[in-house]
């Protein structure tokens, strides 16, 4: 059995990482202060002979301060947020040399889209793969996360990065990965009959072998198969 | 017209305390029968939903199982959720403002008798509808927050959806009635000298809930509109392709849902600042600060909806005036759990059955509110939105804080309602099953969640590494289940045969003690005058109550009729809602007919007796 967090291998991970355990240690310790009080209170005036109960209905004292003592502390936590959240979701501070590749949901697989090597989607040379996202490690990417169909929710867990993907909209997320690997990428929102099977691998690899599993990909997309068949034919090896 | 309209007022008189045939129940307008019927209904559909709940878990007991199918596994979650919360959490609290509020406020009644029981059919009907889809095999299965475009025709053919969004439409004209009723019963219908700032928690607590009920169920009612219209007439409201938003649908969703959890939530926290006073042999500590943390709950609810959609993409401002107001919601919530805990402070405790759930709730809740704080924070949010931790804060909130609530209520007031105690030895074993099995259910489960495993899943993968978290859950659930089975058991036990019980059983301050157990069809022979916020615990005063609450009437008061037509204009209300299900205008606007014979016969029939 397991109690904390498997570590976290994205950028921004250990600063949420850290707000997590922060806040787990904060109510942690009102959970046990609170219990013990109450067990305390529990025993102490448990009702005996002989002893009558004290007339006490109120005191501002204890009122303010247990409202006040709170409020600071949620005050805190809420400003201790804002800074992480605007790192992870602000899109004006993504970071401005990131790799950009397009994800697309739809009921129940993840497909994603690279870039020809003039940099655009729909060249001749850019191509798909299903369920696996290839990225480098140590590099900024933006992913454009789309949906074809219903919502989905692009869930890797070791990241600690969650982003609904919206029919109709294309919502850009960021993500830089700190440990090369193969991390599980989940649907985490409610997409209907196959959405226990919405899953994938994150699969990060070194500048260099990203580069050379790229190249791979660009030459194969570029020689021979074009339009529907493309992805097709690409898929086959990534496919589970 | 109506051979019960119009009974002579003798035949009233004799007749009703010793009616006790299945008739007088289908035709009861008196608010604690109607009480009864809500709660035997609302006990019903949590075995019902219960039962789901075995089966997920069995489910999910171990992973790659594949004991029922992905189809019939999305039906029992959504409908597990759906009836706890519309068939179960908020009937079962509406059973107690029914039987308890009138007596609270030394009221004979509530404001409206007839709505009343109109709001006790149509939520009836409308839970048995929603069942009914079982039968034909199209149970809802979008889970019970329905998110758009799941939920569009071309995701969710057939007839699933259509039941749930008609069903919910159904239940919402039950709670806005009742919001209604309970709002007027209590603003016009207090004894004399019950001043707003004298009345019982619980009466208080119904107050504010009764408010969120008309302002919150018409938010959905308008989404639920929307989307039969998407649905079965062709708009476009959540469809991007047509230029609607399915974002729309959440945040319509959520503002309802989110008042909605503090409808569940505070008239627990009503009962049980009723129920540990009592036990503690004390007055509430700081009542008008506890009356003023409800207030304060009732109204921030109303901001923090969008912490359900962090994961949206709303904007980093939105976001952070979220994360904001849903911290500051959990000060109202804290303050009112130290002052339950002062309350008991210098106190003389005696653990009946019913101060062991209010302090279990105290004790349990503050795990759920705790939580909460959690993923206020939106950063770590991210982590736990839509996994298993979610789903763990919020059983704790609502199993744990309203659920253990309302069972407190049941062991407090059940002596009065049959002047029979429920046995107190089943009661702790029904309490110590609950904290045991609810336990070991649901805290596993916020490890599950961190670790990554989501919501709604119908299976999971042994490389997730959360078999253990699950094993504990389900085995949790089976004595939770069978802690359900006690206290039915006790229920149908004491009913019949439970030790006899007083009136004033609990030395309780309120005015509902101050009347035999079980109280008269009328309630109070005489409506007696209240000078504090414990009566019946100041010499004098108590003395004056009881000598007109005690007292046999020379002339009996006279009752509001028995009718009919609230069963029936339920039923045609029903009926008009089924059959929006085959989109065809015509045989909608049809059926609007019984629904008008209904309501003039309604209109027309007397509500008192002739010369009354």
């Amino acid at each position: 059995m397991n109690w904390l967090l498997e570590p976290s291998v994205s950028t921004f991970g250990p600063d949420i990482d850290r707000l997590y355990y922060i806040i787990l240690v904060i109510t942690g310790i009102i959970f046990f202060l609170t219990q013990f009080l109450l067990i305390y209170f529990l025993v102490k005036y448990r009702r005996r002979e002989g002893r009558k109960a004290e007339y006490i209905h109120g005191s501002t004292r204890a009122e303010i301060l247990w409202t006040a003592v709170p409020f600071v502390i949620v005050l805190v936590l809420a400003l201790m947020s804002r800074p992480v959240w605007d790192e992870v979701k602000d899109p004006g501070l993504f970071p401005e040399d990131a790799y950009e590749v397009t994800v697309v949901a739809r009921q129940f697989e993840w497909e994603t889209h690279y870039a020809g090597s003039n940099g655009e989607f729909d060249a001749e040379d850019s191509f798909t793969v299903l369920n696996r996202l290839h990225v480098p490690v140590n590099q900024p990417v933006i992913i454009h996360l789309e949906s074809e169909d219903v919502i989905h929710s692009f869930f890797v867990p070791r990241f600690r990065l969650k982003q609904d993907a919206l029919p109709g909209r294309s919502i850009p997320m960021w993500f830089e990965v700190t440990e090369t690997g193969e991390y599980e990428l989940g649907c985490a929102e409610l997409c209907g009959i196959g959405h226990y099977r919405m899953d994938g691998l994150v699969i990060v690899h070194t500048q260099e072998e990203f580069e050379n599993w790229k190249a791979e990909r660009l030459a194969a997309a570029g020689g021979g198969s074009v339009g529907s068949d493309r992805a097709q034919a690409l898929t086959g090896e990534d496919s589970q | 017209m109506s051979s019960v309209g119009t009974q002579t007022v003798e035949q009233q008189h004799t007749s009703h305390e010793e009616d006790t045939g299945l008739w007088s129940w289908i035709t009861t307008v008196d608010h604690k029968r109607i009480a009864i019927m809500y709660f035997v209904t609302a006990t019903f559909f949590f075995f019902v939903a219960g039962a789901k709940a075995l089966a997920i878990r069995v489910q999910l007991m171990f992973p790659e199982q594949e004991l029922i199918t992905p189809e019939v596994y999305n039906q029992f979650f959504t409908m597990h959720g759906t009836t706890m919360i519309f068939l179960v959490a908020m009937p079962m609290a509406v059973a107690f403002f029914n039987y308890v509020v009138p007596l609270q406020i030394g009221a004979r009644d509530v404001a409206f008798p007839r709505l009343n029981a109109l709001s006790y059919w149509v939520f009836l009907f409308g839970g048995l509808y929603l069942n009914s889809s079982f039968i034909v095999g199209a149970a809802p299965h979008a889970s019970w927050v329905g998110y758009a475009t799941l939920t569009m025709p071309e995701f969710s053919p057939g007839q699933n959806t259509n039941f749930w969004l008609i069903g919910l439409s159904i239940l919402g004209i039950a709670s806005i009635a009742g919001g209604v009723n309970f709002i007027t019963t209590i603003i016009n219908m207090r004894a004399p000298g019950m001043k707003l700032m004298r009345m019982p928690l619980f009466t208080w607590m119904t107050f504010v809930t009764s408010f969120l009920l008309i302002t919150a169920i018409p938010v959905i009612g308008v989404a639920l509109i929307y989307l039969g219209f998407d649905r079965l007439f062709g708009t476009v409201f959540f469809q991007p392709a047509g230029g609607g938003d399915p974002v729309l649908w959440q945040h319509l969703f959520w503002i309802f849902g989110h008042p909605e959890v503090y409808i569940l939530i505070l008239p627990a926290f009503g009962v049980i600042s009723d129920v540990i006073p009592t036990f503690s042999k004390k007055p509430l500590f700081g009542y008008p600060i506890v009356v003023y943390a409800g207030l304060l709950i009732g109204f921030i609810g109303w901001g923090v909806w969008s912490h359900h959609m962090f994961t949206v993409g709303l904007g980093p401002i939105a976001d952070s005036f979220f994360v904001a107001a849903t911290m500051i919601i959990a000060i109202p919530t804290g303050v009112k759990i130290f002052n339950w805990i002062a309350t008991m402070w210098g106190g003389s405790l005696k653990f009946t059955t019913a101060m062991l759930f209010s302090v279990g709730l105290v004790a349990v809740f503050t795990v759920g509110g705790l939580s909460g704080i959690m993923h206020a924070s939106a950063p770590v949010n991210l982590q736990q939105h839509d996994t298993y931790f979610v789903v763990a804060h919020f059983h704790y909130v609502i199993v744990g804080g309203a659920m253990m609530g309302l069972w407190a209520g049941l062991y407090y007031w059940f002596p009065k309602v049959r002047g029979r105690y429920l046995s107190e030895t089943l009661g702790k074993w029904h309490f110590w099953t609950t904290m045991i099995g609810f336990n070991l259910t649901f805290f596993p489960m916020h490890f599950a969640g961190i670790f990554g495993m989501p919501r709604r899943i119908y299976t999971y993968s042994a490389e997730l590494n959360v078999d253990i978290y699950n094993q504990l859950a389900t085995i949790g659930a089976f004595i939770f289940a069978l802690s359900a089975v006690i206290m039915a058991w006790n229920l149908v036990k004491s009913w019949r045969g439970g030790e006899k019980a007083p009136a004033n059983p609990w030395g309780a301050p309120h005015l509902e003690w101050s009347i035999p157990s079980p109280p008269h069809h009328y309630n109070f022979p005489a409506i007696p005058t209240v000078q504090s916020r414990e009566p019946l615990w100041n010499d004098g005063e108590r003395e004056a109550i009881l000598a007109v609450t005690m007292e046999e009437p020379e002339t009996e008061p006279v009752m509001p009729n028995p009718s009919y037509w609230p069963i029936l204009l339920a039923a045609s209300i029903t009926l008009i809602w089924a059959l929006v299900m085959t989109g065809i205008w015509w045989v909608i606007a049809l059926a609007i007919l019984p629904v008008i014979y209904c309501v003039f016969k309604w209109g027309m029939e007397p509500a008192f007796p002739e010369g009354h």
